[in-house]
């Protein structure tokens, strides 16, 4: 193989987030209408490296994707031993305006997976003036817990290695060994108590049932997509929510939890036709 | 199906590489039809069927034989591929010490869906 570089562009972004100064580590590749993209839960942008190497996507978006503060290359802010690390709504929500903001980034689109799925629910319901559009990846408005979370973060199991098992049945079956492997590496990776931390978030603070009728995809439009084989975030639920706000949804056949990167040739002939019509809009 | 998983695990050297510090005993009930399946340095040493009196284990997967058959089909259909996804639809519980099986939980979760590979031969030969 001759030696290549990729054209996405990683660059460390200091800014205050949350009332606190950050570094913040953010990809970048293309040019066009930006769109911001969101990781799972203990994992980071590396996931969305598929969509960045792709020209049909980077051909006509700005494609960034940032690790967020404990995940990827981000570090968590100084002090972050004194308390356990708990992702909420509201700084979430909070995390993702303002990095579009301190990226200059005029009505991006937000594509998020898992937790991003979820938060993007949260953003069309209370912030749908700030984006062009938002893409739901794997996103139900709420999902029980089906495991004791305390096993994530315990001397006498390793992180890693666990948030990967549980993980891994969300994989398709029928993806490529290369994807599914990858993507479990990332999992493999995260610091002690991050996934944890971040499904506090997907299982307990962010449940969204209850203002998914008050969305209203006139003021920024929402499209779903799921993987057949996701359990986490069924089929049922993302088409629930289509159903009560009227956004499109696509069930992605040959997919699981983590589309963009257990499968990314697969996952972009489903993202392609969703950005064409964002940016016929 | 469950009297080859011993052959099948033990035949896959990258498997018990990745088990080689479990060291436990534990329970699959297909209905009310118990094994206990003896693991030793991530080999599986000996598969005993009940039934028993007082059995010996450290953690036990219970399901119906129904959804075990659907579970080792070699492509499971939606909602069978995985054991968390049997636990979420409360088709399969997971019960006893559990801290072998999540300490080592990619291990037990292709030790247990390793009868797959005997239907996936048995379709390659037909």
């Amino acid at each position: 193989m001759s030696p290549r570089f990729e054209p996405i562009a990683g660059r460390y972004l200091h800014l205050d987030l949350l009332g606190k100064p950050h570094r913040l580590y953010v990809e970048e590749a293309g040019e066009g209408i930006p769109l911001l993209c969101l990781h799972t839960a203990g994992a980071d942008a590396r996931q969305y490296r598929g969509v960045m190497n792709d020209a049909r996507v980077t051909s006509r978006f700005r494609v960034i994707a940032f690790d967020m503060p404990w995940h990827g290359k981000s570090s968590p802010p100084a002090g972050w031993q004194e308390a356990e690390y708990q992702l909420t709504s509201r700084d979430y929500v909070r995390m993702i305006v303002e990095v579009a903001d301190a990226l200059a980034l005029d009505q991006p689109v937000v594509m998020g997976c898992s937790i991003g799925g979820r938060i993007v629910l949260h953003l069309a319901h209370e912030r749908p003036e700030k984006f062009r559009a938002l893409i739901g990846l794997e996103s139900a408005a709420h999902t029980d817990p089906y495991y004791d979370l305390s096993w994530l973060n315990r001397p006498d199991v390793h992180g890693g290695m666990v948030s990967a098992g549980v993980v891994s049945g969300l994989v398709a079956p029928t993806a490529p060994d290369a994807g599914r492997w990858e993507t479990l590496w990332h999992y493999m990776q995260s610091g002690p108590g991050v996934f944890k931390g971040d499904l506090h978030f997907y299982m307990i603070d962010g449940d969204i049932r209850d203002r998914v009728d008050a969305i209203d995809i006139k003021r920024c439009p929402l499209f779903l997509l799921t993987g057949e084989y996701d359990y986490s975030c069924t089929s049922e639920a993302t088409l629930d929510i289509a159903r009560r706000t009227g956004a499109s949804a696509t069930i992605m056949k040959g997919l699981g939890h983590f589309p963009m990167s257990e499968d990314p040739e697969k996952f972009v002939g489903y993202l392609l036709p969703v950005l064409e019509k964002i940016k016929a809009r | 199906m469950i009297d080859k998983i011993a052959s099948l695990v033990n035949a896959d050297v990258n498997l018990v590489r990745r088990g080689r510090l479990v060291d436990t005993t534990f329970m699959i009930a297909i209905d009310d039809a118990y094994h206990l399946i003896r693991v030793e340095g991530g080999h599986i040493a000996k598969v005993t069927p009940g039934p028993f009196i007082t059995p010996d284990y450290s953690f036990v997967l219970r399901a119906s034989r129904e959804v075990w058959e659907k579970f080792w089909q070699p492509l499971p259909p939606l909602g069978f591929t995985d054991i968390f996804a049997l636990v979420k639809q409360k088709l399969m519980r997971v019960e006893g010490d559990i801290h072998p099986f999540m300490a080592n939980l990619l291990y037990f979760k292709d030790v247990i869906a390793a009868p797959r590979k005997v239907n996936s031969n048995a379709g390659a030969a037909r």
